[in-house]
């Protein structure tokens, strides 16, 4: 079985997230890249699948140069090769470009199985991995905590809010997971010095056959017109009890239409 | 020494072990007296901490030494010392000579499995009556056929109560009497042997979440093939061996030290006192300022040592100096964290008591300041061997 994992790298998430002042996109250089976190847990599916089923897992990112540490992050995890699509002209990329991108690249590699954290903690759209099933026409079962693959089958739990519901999809198909699901194993030592000696194909867009025009910030089907930073914390009220500590917190709250 | 994106990322991966592994649980195992060796280090040998720079065919990872010190410092985050103390036992303290001079059959039956973090072992030097002098114990084995019959009492045996084997120091030839430095031998002693026991675990003032043991030798026979290298060698193989103790005793020490400042400043800088936070006061700062040099200045001269090791040079003058003064220095260090956060230095409710009792064994254990201070006297050609 051949099984695509598409990881991103985003800011760690402890550090204070700023917007360039030029383009108004993320500054990622402004923090320390780490891999999504649900993508560890998306890496460490695909390589449990792999080892249960046999197989090989192959990484897949679409970012910056230094993109390439989430990509050997997961290689010392144990996936097998890496793809890194790398282009200035990627800057920008909206959600649309960034699935046709991802489902260019897959469709030319002929996965069984494409893995997707279900949401990054950067942009936080939820949407790619819907996206990039709908472009390579495939079967999407998303936001799994469980995943079975048996023989041409892919059955999930899909969580819900009330549960779970099963789903199952016949093979090649995309699967996102949520963080219940597993617990990602950490580079051991012998992954991260085999990590070095492992493939990875780094790709231009035009490498991967893409068109420039759908891609990048001019292509985006939405522009962030200004931003502004989030006004400090204003002082709360106190209401001071003096025997009607309850009515004037209900009086706030309805002056406030929370009830 | 140069760390590279490797050590790098292993860094990573111990710190997340810390993290997720070891510091949440460390209250309910300092109240225990204990934490759960083979789990824990079942878990560490995934990751391949317990075997950096041994032999890949025994299950190590031929890592250069840099991984070792990166290892140190992250494990110096604990937030105990016992943790790490015991984790050391295992990967530099009972296993070096094992690794260097033991027969094949002993590392695979031994070694590897420890490595893996399926076994947990001891170092048995110490004794009731003999511990700075190491040439003053009495423990014996007796040839008896193919096997050693071995009679005696280990003192302050860390991981003693865990432990699935022994690196035992023990008179070997029958001639040698306490006092000797010769006709010394390291042997693997499985504690499921008959007439193994634990005589008690010890109450200790720190370091409490690893368990400290008397253990009883009561006609214990093993092999002979479980003496390690060379019969009648055990002396000086273990003078080599506490050069690694030392050394990764020192980095973990230092690196505790560190963080103790970090924090200590953390704590100074949200605490208000007379209308400003307490490490707005000049006094204040440079004490920190002070400690952090001298923390510095150790952390130099371990990646001096840390160098010449990965050099196969000798480090014993480097691994005694470190020591030395690492141990004097956590005293320092531990003192001023329990001055600065006042009340709460002294309340068990914050790290820091917990940190002024653990910091005091690194002047005592592994050899104490005097032991050093004679290393560096005998180097310097004062006193006599
Ligand atoms: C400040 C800001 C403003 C933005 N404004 C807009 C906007 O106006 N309009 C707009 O359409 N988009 C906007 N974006 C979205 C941005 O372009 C997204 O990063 C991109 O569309 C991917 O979506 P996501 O990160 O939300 O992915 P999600 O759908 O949340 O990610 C789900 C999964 O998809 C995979 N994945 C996502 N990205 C990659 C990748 N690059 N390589 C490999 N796998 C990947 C991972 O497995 C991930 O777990 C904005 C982002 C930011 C930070
Ligand atoms: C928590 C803990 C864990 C330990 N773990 C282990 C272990 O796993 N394995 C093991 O074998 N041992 C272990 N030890 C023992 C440790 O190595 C010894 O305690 C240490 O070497 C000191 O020996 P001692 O306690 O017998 O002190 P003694 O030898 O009785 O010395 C007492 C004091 O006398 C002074 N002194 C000693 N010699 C001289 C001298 N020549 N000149 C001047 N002053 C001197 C020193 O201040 C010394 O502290 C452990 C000890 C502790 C407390």
């Amino acid at each position: 079985m051949k099984i695509a994992v598409c990881v991103k790298q985003v800011p760690d998430t402890w550090a204070e997230k700023k917007l360039r002042d030029d383009d108004s996109t993320l500054d990622r250089e402004a923090a320390d890249g780490v891999m999504n976190e649900l993508d560890e847990y998306a890496v460490e599916e695909a390589l449990r699948l792999a080892e249960a089923n046999g197989g090989e897992v192959v990484v897949v990112t679409m970012g910056p140069e230094r993109a390439a540490e989430t990509v050997r992050k997961a290689l010392s995890m144990g996936a097998d090769a890496g793809v890194h699509l790398v282009d200035d002209s990627l800057h920008g990329s909206d959600a649309l470009a960034t699935s046709y991108a991802l489902a260019e690249v897959l469709a030319a590699r002929n996965f069984d199985l494409v893995i997707f954290g279900s949401e990054s903690t950067d942009a936080r759209m939820s949407v790619v991995p819907a996206m990039v099933a709908e472009r390579l026409g495939l079967p999407q079962v998303t936001f799994a905590q469980k995943v079975d693959v048996d023989g041409s089958k892919v059955a999930i739990q899909r969580q819900t809010e009330y549960g779970y519901d099963d789903v199952e999809a016949e093979l090649p198909a995309v699967v996102s997971v949520v963080e219940k699901i597993n617990e990602p194993r950490y580079p051991s030592f012998k992954g991260i010095m085999a990590a070095k000696k492992k493939p990875v194909e780094t790709l231009t867009v035009a490498d991967a056959g893409l068109d420039a025009a759908k891609l990048g910030a001019t292509a985006a089907w939405t522009k962030v017109a200004s931003f502004a930073a989030r006004p400090p914390k204003a002082a709360g009220t106190v209401v001071t009890d003096e025997g009607d500590g309850g009515a004037k917190i209900a009086t706030y709250l309805t002056e406030q239409k929370f009830v | 020494m140069k760390l590279t994106e490797e050590h790098e990322q292993f860094r990573s991966s111990v710190r997340r072990l810390v993290d997720e592994e070891i510091n949440p649980f460390i209250d309910e195992w300092e109240a225990a007296g204990i934490f759960p060796a083979h789990e824990l280090f079942a878990k560490l040998g995934s990751i391949g901490a317990l075997g950096l720079e041994y032999d890949a065919q025994f299950g190590g990872g031929d890592a250069d030494h840099g991984f070792t010190f990166v290892l140190a410092e992250e494990l110096g985050r604990c937030d105990a010392a016992g943790v790490p103390m015991a984790i050391a036992v295992q990967t530099s303290m009972a296993t070096p000579a094992l690794a260097r001079y033991g027969s094949e059959e002993l590392k695979r039956t031994w070694l590897e499995p420890t490595l893996r973090g399926e076994m947990v072992c001891s170092i048995a030097v110490s004794e009731p009556d003999a511990g700075s002098d190491v040439a003053g114990i009495s423990t014996h084995a007796t040839l008896d056929g193919d096997d050693y019959v071995i009679n005696g009492r280990k003192m302050w045996i860390t991981n003693g109560t865990q432990a699935d084997w022994i690196c035992l120091l023990a008179r070997t030839d029958p001639l040698s009497k306490p006092g000797d430095y010769h006709g010394m031998s390291l042997i693997v002693v499985p504690t499921s042997s008959p007439g193994f026991s634990v005589g008690r675990k010890i109450e200790k003032m720190g370091n409490r979440c690893s368990d400290t043991a008397e253990l009883v030798f009561d006609n214990v026979r093993v092999p002979v093939s479980n003496v390690i290298g060379e019969p009648g060698r055990g002396f000086q193989q273990q003078m080599a061996q506490f050069q690694d103790e030392r050394l990764v005793g020192a980095y973990l020490a230092v690196s505790g030290a560190r963080r103790a400042l970090h924090r200590t400043k953390e704590y100074l800088q949200q605490r208000s006192a007379f209308g400003k936070p307490l490490l707005a006061n000049q006094a204040l700062q440079y004490r920190l300022a002070e400690l952090y040099a001298d923390v510095d200045t150790i952390d130099g001269l371990l990646r001096f040592a840390a160098q010449r090791y990965s050099e196969g040079i000798d480090v014993t003058r480097e691994a005694s100096v470190a020591k030395l003064k690492v141990g004097r220095l956590v005293r320092e260090v531990a003192d001023a964290c329990v001055q600065f956060h006042g009340g709460m230095g002294y309340a068990e409710e914050m790290w820091v008591a917990r940190y002024f009792r653990d910091a005091r064994l690194v002047s005592i254990g592994g050899g104490a300041d005097e032991v050093m201070l004679r290393i560096i006297s005998m180097m310097e050609g004062m006193g006599k061997k």
